[in-house]
C-alpha cells in the first residue's frame, strides 16, 4: 500500500525564532512510542557504536585526511583590524621551491566565489591564498608574500562604535538592521511597569567567548572534471553540500561532502565558509587535491564567537512576586559580521507576566565576526533574566526557587506546551542539592575567609526538530540492517542514538545496525546539527523509516511461511509466531533460504504540531566556595536536571549535560576574548591565554534527565539535549557567588580581577 | 627572512637522515630539522592519532609517550627523538586488543567528539605506568595538561581510576604491543 504524499504547513522554533516550513508528508503513520512501551534497546546506557575507532586513533578527521598529490594551503592574513590592500606583490612567493599557487584578491575568475577581501574588517581577514607541496613550503610562502595596507582608525569597543562620529567598522554603519532594532512586544510593558509595586532595572554584561572546538575548522577540496569532493570539518554535511553546488554550479549529486568525525563545532562549523571555498578554488586551479586547515591562532582570530552583551533589564512586579512587566534593551557586539541568535529569548519565553518587550540590536565593530555559538544568545539572556530575578527576589525577601515557582507559565502566550515539566525539576533539583541549606550555610559563612553559596538559575530551549529530514534503511543480504541518511554525528552520540532506534524499531540488535552517515554521496537529506535538532529530527526519521523496512519484510517473510505478516514477531533478529511456536527463524536463515531481498524502507519526519510550544527545559542548581581574601571561585557540586523528551540513551545524553556545564563554568568564570581598545587585536588568540575549564576546573556534575516522552510532538517522543545544558550555568554560579559572600557581579566572566574589585568596594562601604 | 631565497635559507630546511623507533618499529627517514614530532608521525609514519589542536603545548591532544612519558608531540623536534622510544594511541592498543584505559574509556562514555581522546588515553596510560594506584587528585592532576572541549572530564576521571582497578586486577592484559616498544613498562 503505497502512502500518499500531502503537503503539510507548519512552523517550527529554531534557536528562539519561528520558522516556517513546507512539509511533504507520505509515511507519518508511525504511532508514537507511548510512555508505558516496553522497549529494549531504547533507554538503556549504550557506549557509542563508534567509541573503539574513538579511542584507538582510528577514528579519521577531516585534519587527519591524506591524498595523493594533495597540496596545503595558507592563508595570508591581514595584521591590521580596518585596513585597505593597496596591493598584493606575490612574485617572491611564487618563486619558492614547492608552490603552486598564490591567489590574490584580483585573481580569482569572476565565475568563482571570492572569498579573499581587499577591504579589512578585523584582524586576520583573509587577504591571499598560497599552495606549496608541503606544510612548511606553504609556511615559507606565506612568509614571503608583501600586502601593502592603508591602516585605518579601528572601530574597538562598542562604546567606541556607538560615539557620535564613529568611523564606520563596517560598510552601512556601526548599528545592525540599518540601526533599527528588533523588537518584540506583548501587551504595554510600560503601563505594566507603571502600575507595579516594585521596579527593578539592572544593567548586564556578557564577554565574548570563542567555540575552541579542538579540531579547528578547515577541509580537503579535490576538484575533478565535474566532480567535487570536499571532506569537510562540518556540521551539516547536506546544508554543506548544497551550498557548494550553488555556489560553483554544478548539479548536487556531483558534490560529495565527507565529515566522518568531526572535533567539535557548538555552532560555528555550518559553512561553505571563505577558507572551504579558497581549498574548493585553489584545487580547481592546481587539478590538484588541496588541504586547508586553520591554525588555533586564526581559528581563535576569525572562526566565530559567541557575541559579548550589552542588557538594560526592567522589571515590574507585585508585592507578592507575581511578574507583570519584562523590559529587555539588548546590545549585541557582533565583531565586523553577526548571526549570533536572539538574547531576548529568555524574557519572552520563560516566565508568565502580563507584558513583555525586548529591543535587540547588533553593534558591529573591527572584531571577529560573531556566529551561531551553542544556543544562541540564550546563556547570554539567561544571565541578565536569572540573576536579575534574584535580584528580585532579595528584595522581596522571597526564595529565589519561590518566585520562579510563582511566575510559572503554564502556556506560552496562550499556547500550551506540548509538554512541561518545570514545576516538577525545581523540587527534583532543590532536594538534590540541598537547598534547604541555605539559611545554615548563610549564617556559617560570617566571618569566615571562605564562604560558601548556593544559587539556582533556570533556562528554556525550543528544540524540538523539524522536516525535511529523511533516512533509508535497508536490509542486507546477511541480515545487518545500514541506517543511511546525510546527517552527521558532531561528538554529541547522534550515531548512537540513531542506530538504538533503528535496532528498536527493526527487531534487530544493536551490532546488526551500520549506520551510513557523515557522507552524502547516495544518501538522502539529513538534519544539520543546530538547534539541538539532529536526534530530534532524524530519530522519528530513523523509527519511520526502519518500520518501513519492517513491514516489507514481515510480509515477504508471512508469503514465505504462510503466515499474515501481523502473526509474525520481529525481535532481536529472530522472527517467531505466537500462533506457531515452531517457528524461530533468524534473519541471516530467512535470507539464505530466500537469497538477497530488496528491501528499502523509507522514513521522514512529520511535522511539529502548530499548536503546541515546545519546551526543552533546564534547571540547574551550583555550590560554590569563594575565598574573599583571594577572590578565588570553585563551584564545588553541581546538579543539573533537564526534560528533553524521552531519553534514549542515557550514558550520552547525561554526557551532553555534563559537558554543557563545563562549558558554562567557563563562560560564567573564565572566558573572555580580550580586545586591545585602541587598536582592535585580540590579545589572547591562543589556547593558555584564553582559558577554557581543564579537568582540575570543575566538579562533578550531577545530571538528572526525567525521561518524559513527548507524545504529542513525534514519533520517537524526543526533544534536543545539546544546548539546554549551556544556558543557565553563569546565572546559577553568579547567584551561588552572592548568596556566599554578598557580592552581586553584573558581568562575566566572573575573573578573579572583577570578583576582587567588588569585595574590595563593599569592604570599603 | 625569506627574501630573495630558496629554502634552503631557511633554517632547519635541509633534510637529514633519522631513525625513529614508533610503537616498537624502527624508522629510517630523512626530515627537516625544523619538523615536529606530531607532524611527522602524522604525515611521513600515517599515525594520525596524535591530533594538532594549538601546536605550542596548550591543548595536548598531541600527547604520545617517549620512554614511557606523556610528552606533547607538538613541542618536540622529530631529530630530538632519535635514540628513544615513541609510543602513539596505535601502539598502545588495537581493537580487539585495547589497553585498559582504552576499554575504560568506552564503558564510561570518556570522550564526546574524539579529537583529544588519543591524548587524554596516552596521558592517562603513562600515569598508571608510573602510579598504579592513582587517587582522583592524582588523575586530575596527570590529566590537567589535556583540553577536553566538549567536556567530558568526570568520566575521564572515572575512567581512569577504573583502569587502575582493572590493571590491578589483571596485570597480564598490558598488550604485548606496548610491552615490545618498552612504553611505560618499568618506567
Amino acid at each position: 500500500m503505497a502512502p500518499v504524499p500531502r503537503i503539510v504547513r507548519s512552523t517550527y522554533e529554531y534557536e528562539g525564532r519561528t520558522r516556517e516550513s513546507i512539509t511533504v508528508v507520505e509515511d507519518d503513520t508511525v504511532a508514537p512510542w507511548g510512555a508505558e512501551a516496553r522497549l529494549s534497546v531504547v533507554g538503556r546506557p549504550h557506549p557509542r557504536v563508534d567509541a573503539v575507532e574513538r579511542v584507538t586513533g582510528a577514528a579519521r578527521y577531516t585534519a587527519d585526511i591524506a591524498l595523493p598529490g594533495m597540496l596545503h594551503g595558507r592563508v595570508v592574513r591581514s595584521p591590521h583590524p580596518r585596513a585597505r590592500v593597496q596591493a598584493v606583490d606575490a612574485a617572491a612567493a611564487r618563486g619558492l621551491p614547492g608552490v603552486h599557487l598564490v591567489l590574490t584578491p584580483d585573481g580569482i575568475p569572476d565565475d568563482l566565489p571570492q572569498p579573499l577581501q581587499t577591504e579589512v574588517h578585523f584582524e586576520g581577514e583573509e587577504v591571499a591564498l598560497v599552495v606549496a607541496e608541503t606544510p612548511e613550503q606553504a609556511e615559507d610562502a606565506l612568509g614571503a608574500v608583501r600586502v601593502d595596507y592603508e591602516v585605518l582608525q579601528p572601530v574597538a569597543t562598542w562604546e567606541q562604535a556607538l560615539a557620535p562620529g564613529a568611523p564606520e567598522a563596517v560598510e552601512g554603519g556601526n548599528l545592525g538592521h540599518g540601526g533599527k532594532p528588533d523588537v518584540w512586544e506583548h501587551g504595554d510593558v510600560e503601563a505594566a511597569l507603571a502600575q507595579s509595586e516594585i521596579v527593578f532595572e539592572g544593567d548586564y554584561a556578557t564577554a565574548v567567548q570563542l567555540h575552541t572546538a579542538l579540531e579547528p575548522h578547515g577541509s580537503v577540496a579535490w576538484w575533478q572534471p565535474g566532480r567535487l569532493t570536499v571532506w569537510a570539518s562540518t556540521q551539516a554535511i547536506a546544508d554543506f553540500r548544497n551550498g557548494l553546488a550553488e555556489a560553483y554550479g554544478l548539479p548536487r549529486d556531483r558534490v560529495r561532502v565527507i565529515a566522518e568525525y568531526i572535533g567539535g563545532g557548538f555552532g560555528a562549523k555550518w559553512g561553505p565558509d571563505r577558507i572551504h571555498h579558497l581549498a574548493v578554488i585553489a584545487s580547481r586551479l592546481t587539478g590538484r587535491p588541496v588541504r586547508l586547515m586553520l591554525t588555533r591562532h586564526e581559528e581563535n582570530l576569525c572562526a566565530g564567537n559567541r557575541p559579548g552583551t550589552r542588557q538594560h533589564l526592567r522589571i515590574g512586579a507585585g508585592r507578592d512576586g507575581r511578574l507583570r512587566a519584562l523590559s529587555l534593551r539588548s546590545y549585541s557586539l557582533d565583531g565586523a559580521r553577526g548571526g549570533g541568535g536572539t538574547v531576548g529569548g529568555p524574557v519572552r519565553d520563560m516566565y508568565a507576566a502580563e507584558a513583555v518587550r525586548t529591543e535587540e540590536s547588533s553593534v558591529y565593530t573591527n572584531t571577529g565576526p560573531a556566529c551561531a555559538f551553542r544556543a544562541p544568545g540564550y546563556p547570554e539572556g539567561a544571565f541578565a533574566l536569572e540573576s536579575a530575578l534574584d535580584e528580585l527576589a532579595d528584595r522581596l525577601g522571597l526564595d529565589p526557587l519561590e518566585l520562579r515557582r510563582r511566575n510559572h507559565a503554564a502556556t506560552r502566550w496562550g499556547k500550551p506546551f506540548s509538554s512541561n515539566s518545570l514545576l516538577e525539576m525545581y523540587e527534583v533539583g532543590a532536594r538534590a542539592i540541598g537547598w534547604e541549606r541555605r539559611e545554615a550555610l548563610a549564617r556559617e559563612n560570617r566571618g569566615r575567609r571562605v564562604a560558601r553559596g548556593l544559587g539556582m538559575a533556570a533556562g528554556c530551549w525550543g528544540s524540538a526538530g523539524w522536516p525535511p529530514a529523511h533516512a533509508w534503511v535497508q536490509l542486507q543480504g546477511d541480515g545487518t540492517v545500514t541506517v543511511t541518511s546525510a546527517t552527521q554525528d558532531i561528538g554529541t552520540g547522534s550515531k548512537t542514538a540513531l542506530a538504538l532506534c533503528a535496532a528498536e524499531e527493526m527487531g534487530v540488535p544493536l551490532e546488526a545496525v551500520e549506520m551510513r552517515i557523515g557522507d552524502t554521496d547516495g544518501a538522502p537529506h539529513g538534519t544539520g546539527s543546530g538547534g539541538s535538532g539532529t536526534v530530534s529530527s532524524m530519530a522519528p526519521a530513523v523509527r519511520a523509516a526502519a518500520a518501513d523496512a519492517r513491514r516489507q519484510l514481515l510480509e515477504i517473510a508471512g508469503s514465505y511461511l504462510d503466515l499474515p505478516p501481523d502473526a509474525l514477531r520481529l525481535e532481536g533478529g529472530v522472527l517467531s509466531s505466537p500462533e506457531r511456536p515452531d517457528i524461530a527463524l533468524s534473519l541471516r536463515e530467512l535470507l539464505r533460504d530466500l537469497g538477497p531481498l530488496n528491501i528499502v524502507g523509507r522514513g521522514g519526519r512529520a511535522p511539529n504540531p502548530s499548536d503546541l510550544a515546545v519546551l526543552a527545559a533546564a534547571v540547574h542548581f551550583a555550590e560554590v566556595e569563594v575565598d574573599t581574601w583571594t577572590a578565588a571561585v570553585r563551584v564545588v557540586r553541581y546538579v543539573a536536571v533537564h526534560e528533553s523528551g524521552r531519553v534514549i540513551n542515557p550514558l550520552t545524553m547525561s554526557a551532553q549535560v555534563e559537558g554543557g556545564v563545563v562549558f558554562g563554568i567557563g563562560y560564567a568564570l573564565t572566558e573572555e576574548r580580550v580586545v586591545d581598545p585602541r587598536r582592535a587585536w585580540a590579545l589572547n588568540a591562543n589556547l593558555e591565554d584564553y582559558q577554557v575549564p581543564t579537568v582540575a576546573d570543575v566538579p562533578a556534575v550531577q545530571a538528572i534527565l526525567l525521561d518524559r516522552p513527548d507524545e504529542r510532538l513525534n514519533n520517537a517522543g524526543v526533544k534536543g539535549i545539546g544546548e539546554p545544558p549551556v544556558i543557565p550555568p553563569a546565572p546559577a554560579i553568579c547567584n551561588a557567588i552572592h548568596h556566599a559572600c554578598g557580592v552581586r557581579l553584573r558581568e562575566i566572566p566572573v575573573t578573579r580581577a572583577r570578583l576582587l574589585a567588588a569585595l574590595s568596594a563593599r569592604s570599603a562601604e | 627572512m625569506t627574501e630573495g631565497a630558496g629554502g634552503s635559507a631557511v633554517a632547519g630546511t635541509t633534510p637529514v637522515h633519522c631513525t625513529l623507533r614508533v610503537n616498537g618499529l624502527r624508522h629510517e627517514l630523512w626530515v627537516e630539522p625544523r619538523r615536529t614530532l606530531l607532524d611527522v608521525l602524522r604525515r611521513d609514519l600515517a599515525l594520525t592519532g596524535a591530533k594538532p589542536g594549538c601546536e605550542r603545548g596548550d591543548c595536548g591532544a598531541c600527547t604520545v609517550h617517549l620512554d614511557g612519558r606523556a610528552v606533547y608531540a607538538c613541542l618536540l623536534l622529530a631529530v630530538a627523538c632519535e635514540g628513544h622510544e615513541v609510543v602513539t594511541v596505535e601502539g598502545l592498543g588495537r581493537p580487539g586488543a585495547l589497553h585498559p584505559v582504552q576499554q575504560a574509556f568506552i564503558d564510561h562514555d570518556a570522550m564526546q567528539c574524539g579529537y583529544c581522546t588519543p591524548g587524554q588515553v596516552m596521558a592517562a596510560a603513562a600515569l598508571l605506568a608510573a602510579d598504579p594506584h592513582p587517587d582522583a587528585a592524582a588523575v586530575r592532576e596527570a590529566l590537567s595538561g589535556n583540553i577536553c572541549r566538549c567536556g567530558a572530564y568526570q568520566r575521564l576521571v572515572e575512567a581512569v581510576l577504573a583502569a587502575a582497578r582493572s590493571m590491578s586486577a589483571a596485570p597480564a592484559s598490558v598488550p604485548p604491543a606496548a610491552m615490545a616498544a618498552g612504553g611505560g613498562a618499568g618506567a
